[in-house]
């Protein structure tokens, strides 16, 4: 029956149905990599309108297509092949997956009758991906493929975001079927909206009324809810103090004078000596992750806690809860709007500015020696709050949080929760394509870019202007900082340069150190253009003539190795118990 | 605590595995687990029994519900519900009078006898968590030849 009904109407291939499914979902771009078994996916696409990308490898795909998410709010999506195709796209989403990032990949996968016999190039992705996406699934009819495209591209923008992952074998994309896309999408099983109880929202509004030092504690739920406006209106009508996590900067934007910017582990003293003081905490898609509250018994110790989350399983995992409210951070923050009474708080903001000048942010400054956090203060300046921050994992993540101010959303892009080295490059380009007149810069480490420096030709070949800075101190700073600190000094794998490596390492000693590699030479064997920066003078005219400049550049500049990151909560230890120098 | 969760699932591939991935994943046992279909076949009814710390299954029975196929979950634990377990079990028996203390037993605990060899009788008994456990507990001075037992499954009830 089926058959007749495909015969007397338009049929096409599985395969075809893949590039269809992704233009009827409104996708524009595609990251990816070819292989065995998507061959019949990529003989078609090459024939749509939707830009395809190839990355060097297909972590750098999935990185790609997560910062072109980040930037925009819009899915990234990704097609690999099956097996190690498959299985290098893991560690993207799980970085995905842990930031709440909308993303659809598509996996080959060899054919229906090879499945589980070892065949070629054969991975259980499905069994691989299940606790690094949000949903994933494997089809086995041409039937289904319009749907489970439409499905996928619903669930992970609806809800909390995150990625999906869709595994179609080989001999499915070559079947050919009349289904369509669905016109619209609802799956009983998955209810990912909320109705905000009024009366949860009216006790929240009047505990707020009543509060005498209350926080705002915002992440990255704000951001994914286009929430900024209204919890900027609802900070400023009551005079409500704002700290960010990491995920959450530039949702507050940090000029206001009550922004108390990031907090936690790195974050500033008068975040966490605010947390630690306040009496009513409002946590506003945020989800009190291990890095932001440090020893948990002693977090925010005096305050009543609300919680505001779309995702019910983040209410309560880490803190007891006064006010769990299920929902939508826009609709929460919309809702408690017209609720809260205007308020002063001067005694409170007085308190907090007070410890603004007492601790501020600092680190020595020299002519000689190049401080990075100097590099990252310039970079500020020079892009007039304008543009996107993009970082890579380590030291350099953490400065970038601290000597740049954060004003607007989706301009901070960075790996919070996973902490994935490799990030910063290909999150930058799938950046710059989402927005491509705007200016993007790439703040990496010289042991990061290393992870996933193949992807420097793409952003040459398709002339993506991102600005590449890479903070070489010759070391994995972040954890030479821990060894300095919590390890006796001892420095295990961390030289990157060819002098005073540890011994166990069999590593002979230049005559003369060097490193290795010569990033500029690196960047220019891709055909990019390149400066390296070792003098504090230096950076400005280097920064402003690649700003200015329409093409791709790396800039190099040869930092401090001994700038360690601070404040600092020590691992385990309360905020309040914070190293501020 | 032993907490007894139900979940109605999507009866596709990939739902248990997702579902048990979930909590072995947090290092807890499932102790039992029983999985039929309902009087809808595109639906599933899962009952699990999962030993552990409060706290943990409240937040693994909801990360369970955020699942995309898992159409809802409860942990009855505190609720009203009845769940029952059934037990298939073979015995030897060596003696005339072992067989009959097994077969006075089997009466006392409205079990069954399913089978019987001349050396051996299989029993088949049916009974809430605590009542099956006393049961195996009595059959411990017997040769137990096997033993399979089904798991707890549950229905929760309505508030008299």
């Amino acid at each position: 029956m089926k058959k007749k009904e495909a015969q007397n109407t338009d049929t096409r291939s599985g395969a075809q149905c893949v590039v269809d499914g992704l233009e009827h979902a409104g996708c524009e771009v595609v990251f990816g990599y070819p292989g065995g078994t998507v061959l019949d996916i990529f003989n078609v696409l090459c024939l749509s309108p939707v830009h395809f990308i190839l990355s060097r490898h297909e972590q750098g795909a999935v990185h790609m297509a997560d910062g072109y998410a980040r930037a925009t709010g819009k899915p990234g999506v990704c097609l690999v092949t099956s097996g190690p195709g498959a299985t290098n796209t893991v560690t993207g989403l799980a970085t995905a997956h842990m930031d709440g990032i909308p993303m659809v990949c598509i996996s080959g996968q060899v054919a229906l009758s090879a499945i589980g016999n070892d065949a070629f190039q054969e991975a259980d992705i499905i069994g691989i991906t299940r606790a690094v996406t949000k949903h994933n699934t494997l089809v086995r009819s041409a039937d289904e493929i319009p749907a489970a495209i439409a499905e996928a591209f619903y669930i992970a923008t609806s809800g909390k975001p995150g990625p999906v992952l869709i595994d179609i074998p080989k001999d499915v994309q070559r079947q050919l079927t009349a289904a369509r896309p669905p016109a619209s999408v609802s799956l009983r099983s998955y209810n990912p909206s909320a109705v905000i109880a009024p009366e949860a929202l009216a006790a929240l509004a009047e505990a707020i009324n009543r509060s005498e030092r209350p926080v705002l504690y915002v992440g990255g739920g704000a951001i994914s809810a286009n929430a900024s406006g209204p919890l900027t209106a609802l900070a400023r009508k009551a005079n409500i103090p704002v700290t960010t996590t990491l995920m959450g900067l530039g949702a507050f934007p940090e000029d206001d004078p009550l922004a108390l910017r990031m907090l936690g582990m790195h974050g500033s003293a008068v975040a966490n000596l605010a947390v630690s003081a306040c009496d009513l905490l409002i946590s506003l898609g945020a989800r009190f992750d291990d890095r932001v509250t440090g020893k948990i018994a002693e977090f925010a110790p005096r305050a009543k806690i609300a919680h505001i989350d779309i995702d019910p399983s983040a209410i309560g995992k880490s803190v007891r809860v006064d006010f769990p409210i299920r929902g939508d951070a826009r609709e929460a923050a919309e809702g408690l709007l017209p609720l809260v009474r205007p308020a002063a708080h001067a005694a409170w903001l007085a308190e907090l500015d007070a410890i603004k000048q007492r601790y501020p942010l600092k680190y020595n400054h020299s002519d000689t020696v190049l401080q990075p956090m100097f590099v990252l203060e310039e970079i500020d300046r020079l892009r007039k709050g304008q543009g996107i921050i993009v970082t890579d994992v380590g030291q350099h993540q953490m400065w970038a949080t601290q000597f740049i101010r954060h004003v607007q959303p989706r301009s901070f892009i960075s790996s919070g929760g996973l902490g994935t080295m490799g990030f910063g490059l290909p999150a930058a380009i799938g950046a710059q394509l989402a927005r491509p007149g705007e200016l993007v810069v790439a703040i990496c480490g010289d042991g990061g870019i290393q992870m996933n420096a193949q992807e420097l030709v793409v952003a040459v070949e398709h002339n993506i202007p991102v600005k590449t800075i890479i903070l070489n101190n010759g070391h994995l700073g972040m954890v030479r900082q821990w060894q300095q600190m919590f390890y006796g000094k001892r420095y295990s794998a961390v030289v990157l340069g060819s002098s005073n490596r540890p011994v166990n390492e069999r590593i002979r000693h230049d005559t003369a150190p060097v490193y290795r590699p010569d990033f500029v030479k690196l960047a220019e064997a891709h055909g990019m253009r390149a400066a390296r920066v070792t003098w504090p003078a230096e950076v400005a005219s280097t920064l402003e003539r690649a700003f200015a400049d329409p093409h791709p550049w790396v800039i190099e500049c040869i930092v401090d190795p001994d700038a360690n990151v601070f404040p600092m909560v020590p691992p385990g230890a309360a905020v309040s118990a914070m190293i501020v120098d | 605590m032993k907490h007894i969760i139900t979940a109605l699932v999507e009866n596709k591939p990939g739902v248990l595995a997702r579902i048990v991935g979930l909590i072995s994943g947090r290092g807890y046992n499932i102790e039992t687990l029983n999985v039929g279909p309902t009087q809808d076949p595109a639906i599933s009814k899962m009952t699990l029994v999962v030993p552990g710390d409060d706290h943990v299954l409240e937040q693994v029975t909801l990360q369970v519900g955020k699942l995309v196929d898992v159409i809802s979950v409860t942990d009855v634990t505190g609720a009203r519900h009845l769940d029952r377990e059934l037990i298939l079990v073979e015995i030897a028996t060596d003696s005339v009078a072992q067989r009959a203390e097994i077969l006075e037993l089997t009466t006392r605990f409205q079990a069954a006898i399913a089978g019987e060899t001349q050396r051996s009788v299989s029993l088949q008994m049916v009974g809430s968590s605590d009542v099956v456990s006393d049961f195996m507990l009595l059959l411990k001075p017997y040769t137990i030849l096997d033993l399979s037992r089904s798991g707890q499954i549950a229905v929760a009830r309505a508030e008299s």
